[in-house]
């Protein structure tokens, strides 16, 4: 880590098998540690996640991909919205969630 | 010729099927990429190694897979499917105007003279071409913006651009095919689209029934020794032509429902063609629960049932429009891949049937490639 914060991150079954990664991994996020540059940072490490979470282009969240972090329901908040202090202070983590949608 | 190698997509991952020559005893690996649903996989025709695959999700979006070696290793390539400029809208299911969005890659298909180029028909519809092995991906937005686009409407499954039709005399030559708008063929390589329809009939579901677009055009194949002669199952009606889509004509002839998915022509004989006939638009499975494939040798009008090793009792599955392919053995191999999870291998032109295997996740697509 380069004076980042290191957020911890959990991704959903699908989406850990295409970035390769176990249940939980570690991003470096800039000091602004805000939801945008959380999932900035996600997609700069794992490229393939492009497109996956948030649409290309617009980063509009995908309609069944949801962020939940210290209990919260983060997925409709701005992308400017801070992380809550445990997710920067790295005693929980950042979870990205596949809704449920059936099938 | 050493074997086939049969890629088959599905609702849950991907499955890869090969055999030696005779294609007696199949080898079944799989699922690959499981969860997900795979449209279409498909190899290049110049690089058997070559082979990319449609990876979709409702939850997570587009992938394209593409692997170097056969199918034994993948890795993921570009996802990235923007429509040039402005995209507009088309018809929606209600008759309101909807605005363009990238849903899915429907189906790939590869150049027939480049592995690293290929070609994507992408749900709304539209075409994209990658010259870089799928990394990277650029309309062809001549054919969404060639005049009729805000005509085109959804069919059932989506506004689809299904089929990708390569002339192999005429490298400028393309045809394609969208439910529901028709075909439509470029003869500059892709610049400039014109509608190739003239002749279908669509009574009953369009209000003028011979309007230049809006059918319901389920699949169209050439065989390449023939390419002005080109088949097309529609919703309803088998239709041939033979001056490359400028006009069609009707070769439902003796079938017991011209409602169908799938056809193919076979790898040798150009006036030899499969179809699967599904009783109706409303009832998506085999008339009097017989699955059977009807086999013409004559380029349409006069067919046969093949019945040999296929269910002829209590069968209500469906074959969908990528689902059937052909190899290119001396005795040509022909496959088809069920709703129900089945798929089906005849070594012989079609006269014998064998389930190469059961029980898959519902079959969304079948290739073969014919392996050196």
């Amino acid at each position: 880590m380069t004076g980042g914060i290191a957020v911890r991150v959990v991704l959903p079954e699908h989406l850990r098998t295409l970035a390769g990664v176990g249940r939980e991994f570690r991003v470096e996020v800039a000091h602004t540690a805000t939801l945008g540059a959380a999932l900035d940072a996600i997609e700069a490490a794992y490229p393939v996640l492009r497109g996956a979470i948030r649409d290309h282009g617009t980063h509009q969240r995908r309609a069944f991909v949801r962020y939940f972090a210290v209990g919260r329901d983060l997925s409709h908040e701005p992308a400017d919205t801070p992380l809550p202090a445990p997710v920067v202070a790295g005693h929980e983590p950042f979870v990205v969630v596949g809704a449920m949608a059936g099938g | 010729m050493s074997g086939v190698r049969v890629l088959v997509g599905t609702r849950k991952g991907a499955f890869i099927l090969t055999s030696d020559a005779r294609r007696r005893d199949w080898k079944v690996e799989g699922p690959l990429f499981g969860g997900w649903q795979i449209y279409h996989l498909k190899g290049s025709p110049v690089d058997v190694d070559r082979i990319y695959a449609s990876q979709s999700l409702g939850w997570f979006g587009q992938q394209i897979q593409r692997s170097d070696d056969g199918g034994r290793s993948w890795a993921p390539a570009g996802n990235e499917f923007a429509y040039a400029g402005v995209p507009g809208t088309h018809q929606w299911y209600d008759g309101t105007r909807h605005p363009w969005k990238f849903e899915r890659v429907w189906h790939l298909e590869p150049a027939l003279d480049d592995p690293d180029t290929v070609y994507a028909g992408v749900e709304d519809a539209a075409l994209f071409r990658s010259r870089d092995g799928g990394a990277s991906w650029q309309e062809l937005q001549g054919l969404r913006e060639h005049g009729s686009g805000p005509k085109w409407q959804p069919g059932a499954g989506g506004m689809c651009l299904h089929t990708i039709v390569l002339d192999p005399s005429r490298p400028e030559r393309m045809f394609i095919a969208i439910s529901a708008a028709g075909v439509f063929r470029t003869d500059d390589a892709g610049v400039s689209w014109r509608a190739a329809n003239n002749g279908l009939n669509s009574a009953g579901i369009l209000p003028d029934p011979e309007a230049d677009v809006g059918h319901c055009v389920h699949r169209i194949a050439m065989h390449p020794s023939k390419p002005d002669t080109l088949f097309m199952q529609k919703h309803w009606d088998v239709m041939r032509s033979d001056d490359g889509g400028d006009s069609w004509v009707e070769v439902s002839g003796n079938l017991p429902s011209d409602f169908g998915f799938p056809i193919e022509v076979h790898a040798h004989e150009p006036e030899t063609v499969y179809v699967v006939p599904i009783k109706s638009d409303s009832e998506h499975y085999p008339p009097e629960g017989k699955l059977r494939v009807y086999r013409s040798r004559s380029g349409g009008n006069d067919w046969e049932p093949l019945t040999k090793g296929l269910p002829q009792e209590n069968c209500y599955v469906n074959v969908l429009r990528d689902a059937m392919a052909v190899d290119g053995l001396e005795r040509c191999g022909v496959y088809f891949g069920t709703t129900g999870g089945d798929v089906y291998a005849s070594n012989d032109d079609g006269d014998s049937w064998t389930g190469i295997v059961h029980d898959l996740p519902s079959v969304l697509s079948v290739e073969v490639q014919t392996l050196p």
